[in-house]
């Protein structure tokens, strides 16, 4: 049991043995199918409002803020977390998840005070998602300056 | 007096009663295999408290209150509480005990702490310095959940090495004197870390620790074992248990035949999606106080080695990137204590 | 055709993160992170668009859709107000999805206690 540099490589092969890995096979089955269903209810919704008349611009922004909505409404009930549980990649990447994941933290930190708790920790995902997105736009938007 | 015996163990002289013991747990676990064996089994995980966090430190407290009970005594006949819990600083078992009173030690060993209160009770009575003490442990897993990783509600996938952190208190009176079983020696363990950085497989971090106690146990009373009805682990889970049987059989030490784990014994595998099993401070001292304390009273285990393990790391030392620290502390718990043990 | 196109992409992309996690063991909140920057530099290379036209909601609604929402977003307001578009175009063209995301997320708190799993 000497805790050796050699030991404790040994350990981390013994241990990758003994862990079970993921179904990945069966999971990604999973994410596709309910990643995919998620798009075509945003494609519903689009064709929908095309329908009415609205613009292309208008109808992405309703499409995502009607997904945005299910979804809050969804983690509120409990619904999502368990459609995660089940779909994984497939119900955290599509914006649905974005919106799980301002929700989540939104209503369980609510008991540690609007500022100090739900208006802090509503960031915990989004707010990296929002930052490094923001920060990769700006490059994006410098370098097609000097290149356009 | 008590005796040091080889590198980490303390031989105790009086005969340490373990003098009744309480458990509750949450929903999840009385539905469990082990369903019927515990004192109160919550509605919800609230347990009409404002916060997971309140319902804890109540569930501490009513506890505590009825280990007292079940040993025919009153609060004031305790000289001192060890106990632990997981949220920060030690809330849980501090917002607990605030009414009831009475000397305080908080202590803190991750899921091992009913092992180090156990130990550190038992210490106290062998010295003289007190004649009955209280100790325990809780968990709860919405609470540790919301400490540890993302809120609940985060539509996630658990990976199949996890545990699950079982919601409950698990609590023992120490006696003087008194009926069986007796604690009769300790040994306490020193920190093992083997560079698991996985906080999804505590079982693993931990596994060396408990493997390193049960060899130092075994050489330091100088016995083999088969000296042991049982030894049971506090929550390596299915995984950890695995590693702990396969470490000690390269050191020419085989327990597979009398061992078990707490964090397997407390769920259904199959049916409640617990994955590598149980977990958490409760794990530990609510299978012990409830099932295994029962199996003694019945003399259907007559001699074990009781080792709760834990893994002490916080949420801001993983997201460095330090390694999980192990930890395991082993006690004796006998029935029909041998003289020259 | 676009329900079969927007279900086979979008979950297409789904997969990509699925074999991420299961493989690399990113938390989700990583995958995010990950997924919007992806988008933002295929929709600044021009390579994410014509996915979109191709797939519809399979390409908008995953996140890289966000990402390259960003990028779309920046660059029109580079060609509307030259260099100070860097700076504005980000934000302005993904306003919407943010706000709705804090606002329902606010309300959703308010209305809500957290359940147990």
């Amino acid at each position: 049991m000497e805790n050796s540099a050699k030991n404790k490589e040994l350990y981390q092969d013994m241990v990758k043995k003994a862990s079970p890995d993921s179904h990945i096979f069966k999971d990604c089955v999973k994410a596709f199918i309910v990643g995919g269903i998620i798009c075509c209810v945003g494609q519903f919704i689009t064709n929908y409002l095309k329908e009415l008349g609205l613009t292309q611009n208008d109808t992405g922004i309703y499409t995502s803020s009607v997904l945005i909505f299910i979804s809050s409404l969804m983690t509120g009930l409990g619904l999502y977390g368990k459609l995660g549980k089940f779909a994984g990649a497939g119900s955290i990447v599509p914006i649905t998840g974005f919106s799980n994941s301002v929700t989540s933290p939104a209503i369980e930190f609510k008991k540690e005070g609007f500022v100090t708790g739900l208006g802090a920790k509503i960031f915990i995902v989004a707010g990296p998602v929002i930052l490094y997105g923001v920060l990769t736009s700006v490059i994006v938007g410098i370098i097609y300056y000097f290149i356009k | 007096m008590a005796k040091h015996i080889g590198q980490q163990s303390i031989k105790f002289e009086k005969k340490i009663s373990i003098a009744a013991t309480a458990s509750t747990v949450g929903t999840k676990e009385g539905e469990g295999p082990l369903g019927k064996y515990f004192d109160v089994i919550l509605k919800d995980a609230v347990d009409g408290e404002a916060s997971w966090e309140k319902a804890e430190s109540k569930i501490v407290k009513d506890t505590l209150t009825l280990a007292v009970k079940k040993a025919g005594l009153t609060m004031d006949d305790i000289d001192y509480i060890f106990s632990g819990d997981l949220l920060n600083q030690g809330t849980g078992s501090a917002y607990g005990i605030r009414d009831l009173n009475r000397p305080f030690f908080g202590l803190y060993g991750a899921c091992s702490t009913f092992g180090e209160s156990i130990s550190l009770g038992s210490v106290t009575i062998e010295s003289g310095g007190a004649s009955k003490v209280l100790v325990g442990a809780s968990s709860h897993f919405c609470a540790a959940e919301k400490q540890f990783r993302f809120p609940l509600g985060l539509g996630t996938q658990r990976p199949l090495t996890s545990t699950w952190t079982v919601t409950g208190d698990g609590a023992a009176v120490l006696s003087k004197n008194g009926a069986p079983p007796y604690i009769t020696g300790i040994t306490t363990g020193k920190i093992v870390d083997f560079g698991i950085t996985d906080a999804n497989n505590m079982g693993a971090a931990m596994a060396t620790a408990a493997a390193d106690i049960i060899l130092t146990n075994l050489k330091d009373f100088n016995i083999t074992p088969e000296y042991y009805d049982l030894i049971i682990t506090g929550d390596l889970g299915y995984v950890g248990k695995e590693l702990t049987i396969e470490l000690l059989k390269k050191e020419g030490i085989d327990i597979s035949n009398n061992y078990t784990d707490c964090g397997i014994e407390i769920y259904d595998r199959e049916n409640q999606d617990t994955h590598s099993g149980g977990s958490g401070c409760a794990c530990s001292a609510v299978t012990f106080s409830a099932y295994f304390y029962n199996k003694m009273k019945k003399n259907e285990l007559d001699r074990i080695l009781f080792v709760p393990t834990g893994a002490l790391m916080s949420s801001t030392s993983v997201q460095q990137g330090e390694s999980i620290p192990g930890i395991a502390h082993a006690v004796i718990i006998e029935n029909h204590p041998k003289g020259e043990l | 055709m676009d329900y079969l196109y927007a279900f086979l992409v979008g979950g297409g992309i789904c997969v990509i993160g699925q074999i991420l996690i299961d493989k690399t063991k990113l938390t989700s909140a990583r995958i995010l992170v990950l997924f919007v920057v992806l988008g933002c530099v295929l929709g600044g290379i021009g390579v994410y668009q014509p996915l979109v036209d191709f797939a519809g909601a399979g390409a908008t609604v995953p996140l890289p859709g966000f990402g390259n929402t960003l990028a779309k977003g920046v660059m029109e307001e580079v060609d509307k107000s030259g260099l100070i578009g860097a700076l504005t175009g980000g934000l302005k063209a993904s306003s919407a999805g943010i706000t709705s995301a804090l606002v329902f997320a606010f309300l959703a708190a308010l209305i809500f206690n957290p359940k147990e799993k």
